[in-house]
């Protein structure tokens, strides 16, 4: 095959995997592409490929001529069911109604789900040992004046010593934190939330329940809500799924004051 | 006797179940209820929807694709999600309250329709230019957020418009496209 050929049918499959792509995306009518006409000209180049590349374009084009073949299927299937209707006929029937004619007939047909919410006793005496806890702006924003030091030179293990410097990088530590949570939930799922943070001091606990909410920041891990029987999961994900960024993020306070902490530790020695 | 309070008690759980939201989304899994309210639970929600049907309420079962033809497998309602709705239908005076004005109605009508006959996908573009017909061009843009934000409708990266959760959950779609056209329907394909 001259290398002017190739190159005409590889332009021609460029061609196809293009039309057929937009027609997948944008959601066009199927039945614009002639199946048996592809079908020709990816079977006349076929013999003469011989590249990885060449045979992997030929592949992608024959891929998304299936799928193309799979939305002319669905479409059949959909014009047979009940629901389909012309769509230019419909059109026409919304450009002529007015807007409460419009909204009259939405109204027969749309039954709205109920749904309540509601704060519990629970979670606002919560709320209020919060609210009593937390120290005024002023005060926590209140800046320490500066002292005049002499300057010296220190070294990283001087550092780490001074907890100023981890020893491995915070994410390394996450990361070996998320493994700790998959091994504790083990063949379940999820783990209750205060199983996985308590632990033997309060300080410890805490320090546990400072990477716990990165992982779940970080998309390591999920904590799923009970709020009825007032019980909080965590659950580690396989892979991480970041949505920083991405979503609009919910922030879930979780006290885990000295009392907290003492109760729990008191249930799981009873 | 015994029987009565068993299941007045479940009666009890199940309404707290599924009217307060207990996730991002409101309604309750159908593997969540077999949980909570035992594997009779199907049965519990038959005598609580008798209960709110004084109340013009009902228990709505979503499946998770299409209504299975004939009795659904215990499968697919663990995978059905089970939500309160109202029964009847909503005059225009009570949309007011629930903060709806007749515009953002009429928009949502004709977003949802016309993508229920694209086949449950159409470009945002199309629909924008379909309500843009009716509304000033600044409101279509909101609605079409508002929408999306509510559950309505989705949105793909290709800006491609799908019917989401919450009008598979709230509206009969047969009914609305029918009414649409002028005819009258009888089954639901909710």
């Amino acid at each position: 095959m001259s290398s002017k050929r190739k190159k005409r049918g590889s332009e021609h499959l460029q061609r196809v995997i293009e039309m057929c792509k937009s027609i997948e995306e944008r959601g066009l009518d199927p039945f614009n592409v002639d199946v048996d006409d592809i079908l020709a000209v990816i079977q006349k180049y076929f013999p003469e490929w011989e590249s990885l590349e060449e045979l992997c374009l030929d592949a992608e084009a024959i891929h998304h001529l299936a799928s193309i073949i799979k939305l002319q299927g669905d479409w059949v299937k959909h014009r047979s069911t009940s629901l389909y209707t012309d769509p230019f006929l419909l059109e026409e029937k919304i450009r002529t109604l007015s807007k409460e004619e419009l909204a009259t007939i939405f109204l027969e047909a749309w039954y709205p789900v109920i749904e309540l919410e509601q704060i519990s006793l629970h979670s606002l005496a919560e709320a209020t040992k919060y609210w009593q806890s937390l120290l005024p702006l002023s005060e926590r924003w209140l800046k320490t004046g500066s002292l005049e030091m002499e300057t010296g030179a220190t070294t990283r293990e001087e550092l780490v010593k001074l907890r100023i410097l981890a020893e491995k990088s915070f994410l390394e530590e996450l990361e070996v934190f998320w493994e700790e949570l998959k091994h504790r939930v083990g063949g379940e799922e999820k783990i209750l939330y205060w199983d996985f943070i308590g632990a033997d001091t309060h300080y410890e606990t805490i320090k546990k329940a400072y990477m716990a909410s990165f992982l779940v920041t970080y998309g390591y891990a999920t904590l799923e809500l009970y709020p009825l029987e007032e019980e909080i999961f965590i659950k580690p994900f396989e892979k991480s799924r970041s949505m920083l960024g991405k979503k609009q993020m919910v922030s879930i306070p979780v006290s885990i004051s000295f009392e907290e902490w003492t109760k729990w530790k008191g249930g799981k020695q009873n | 006797m015994k029987r009565k309070v068993y299941y007045t008690r479940k009666i009890k759980r199940a309404t707290h179940l599924l009217f307060y939201r207990r996730h991002r989304k409101p309604g309750v899994k159908g593997w969540e209820l077999r949980r909570k309210l035992g594997s009779d639970y199907s049965k519990v929600l038959k005598i609580l929807d008798g209960h709110l049907e004084k109340l013009d309420l009902q228990v709505k079962t979503v499946f998770e694709g299409e209504k299975p033809a004939g009795e659904p497998t215990l499968e697919q309602l663990d995978k059905a999600r089970f939500y309160i709705t109202l029964r009847g239908g909503l005059t225009p005076k009570e949309t007011k309250m629930m903060g709806w004005r007749i515009d953002d109605i009429a928009g949502l009508a004709t977003a949802i329709s016309y993508i229920i006959t694209k086949k449950g996908k159409a470009p945002r573009e199309e629909v924008e230019d379909l309500l843009r017909n009716k509304l000033p061009g600044w409101r279509v843009d909101i609605n079409m957020s508002r929408y999306i934000r509510s559950g309505y409708l989705a949105e793909d990266e290709n800006k491609q418009l799908y019917l989401d959760w919450r009008t598979r959950a709230e509206i009969d779609q047969k009914a609305l496209v029918a009414l649409l056209l002028g005819t009258e329907t009888e089954a639901s394909i909710s």
